[in-house]
């Protein structure tokens, strides 16, 4: 190999993450398979979530290796949704106590 | 910590952290200092991100709105493997299917850039290879709930008639994107094979296909999430 093009990094460094993703995979299956309940179960599906979908973007698709320019001009526009799920979530609270008290009799 | 990029005119050298988010944006030049086709395709699904969680959000909206219990879906999803009833079993399935997938495209982008042609059309072919078997095992999914659970985009047996509408319009819509990613992994795969990379003298846009099928994945892990585990 003459020269550097891309993103070139070590074989070794996308097994592991493929087996975290793996073993992560698995945890989330367990959550169900075991039937965990609340609080718990809702924490548990999100944490694994969360971590594989960092490992993905991060590794997979080598987002730790881009400037912050584009890591940032990517990354942070999603955030937005956050705010639709926070004003939808509130909507959805109103929407239901409303049917329950109008649908309830 | 200073280097050098490309895009940058060669000489231009830039600083990291935030100074070099402020001098990326802010001096007349480039602003990504990738090729375009991948941040074209960062900027796609960017947008596609927006779809997703648009829909997710819906989702969210008519299972917390509805008054009728929702169908558990680890009871739907079970299957019944030699008497023996195993919940969810066909998702994990397929999600192990999706993972493997995306191990196998990532190994893809590594040999493309060290112009192992062999290797990374193989690679992708299997790529495309374990997509084409999670769409076909969704295809059985579906099957499964329409003709022996019944359920229907405006009801269900088991209980909100929203699940239907919600499930087939979200797994509906990323097993598009799955087959989609099927077809685009095999154009650029045969491109490999027949050297236009070579010719081209970059196989960045091996590498751009992977940033797709890596969302297609990264979505999956959302779905498996937020309707089927929650």
């Amino acid at each position: 190999m003459s020269q550097t093009e891309g993103q070139q990094h070590p074989l070794s460094i996308y097994l592991w993450i493929w087996l975290l993703l793996f073993v992560l995979s698995a945890f989330s299956y367990m959550v169900d398979y075991y039937q965990l309940q609340g609080m718990l179960r809702w924490s548990l599906i999100l944490l694994f979530m969360v971590l594989k979908a960092g490992f993905i973007i991060a590794i997979f698709m080598h987002m730790a290796w881009e400037r912050l320019s584009l890591i940032f001009a990517i990354l942070v526009p999603p955030l937005c949704l956050l705010v639709l799920v926070a004003l939808m979530s509130a909507e959805a609270d109103y929407t239901f106590l409303t049917r329950l008290k109008l649908f309830s009799d | 910590m200073a280097n050098e990029l490309p895009g940058h005119g060669g000489d231009a050298t830039v600083n990291d952290g935030l100074g070099g988010v402020v001098s990326d944006w802010s001096a007349d030049r480039q602003t990504f200092p990738v090729p375009w086709g991948k941040a074209m395709m960062w900027i796609f699904l960017l947008s596609d991100t927006f779809i997703f969680g648009s829909f997710l959000t819906s989702y969210m909206t008519v299972r917390m709105t509805t008054t009728v219990p929702w169908p558990n879906a680890s009871e739907v999803f079970a299957l019944t493997i030699a008497g023996n009833h195993v919940p969810l079993l066909l998702i994990a399935i397929m999600t192990f299917v999706l993972i493997t997938s995306s191990g196998t495209m990532a190994l893809a982008v590594n040999y493309g850039y060290r112009r192992d042609k062999k290797k990374t059309a193989m690679l992708m072919l299997a790529t495309a290879a374990l997509g084409a078997t999670f769409v076909g095992m969704q295809a059985f999914e579906w099957t499964k709930l329409i003709v022996e659970e019944g359920v229907r985009p405006w009801g269900n047996p088991m209980g909100a008639a929203q699940f239907g509408s919600t499930f087939f319009m979200i797994t509906g819509f990323h097993g598009l994107h799955v087959s989609a990613g099927v077809v685009y992994l095999l154009v650029v795969a045969r491109r490999v094979m027949n050297g236009f990379y070579d010719r081209k003298g970059t196989y960045e846009t091996v590498e751009v296909t992977g940033l797709y099928w890596h969302f297609v994945d990264l979505v999956w892990v959302f779905i498996f999430a937020f309707f089927y585990l929650w």
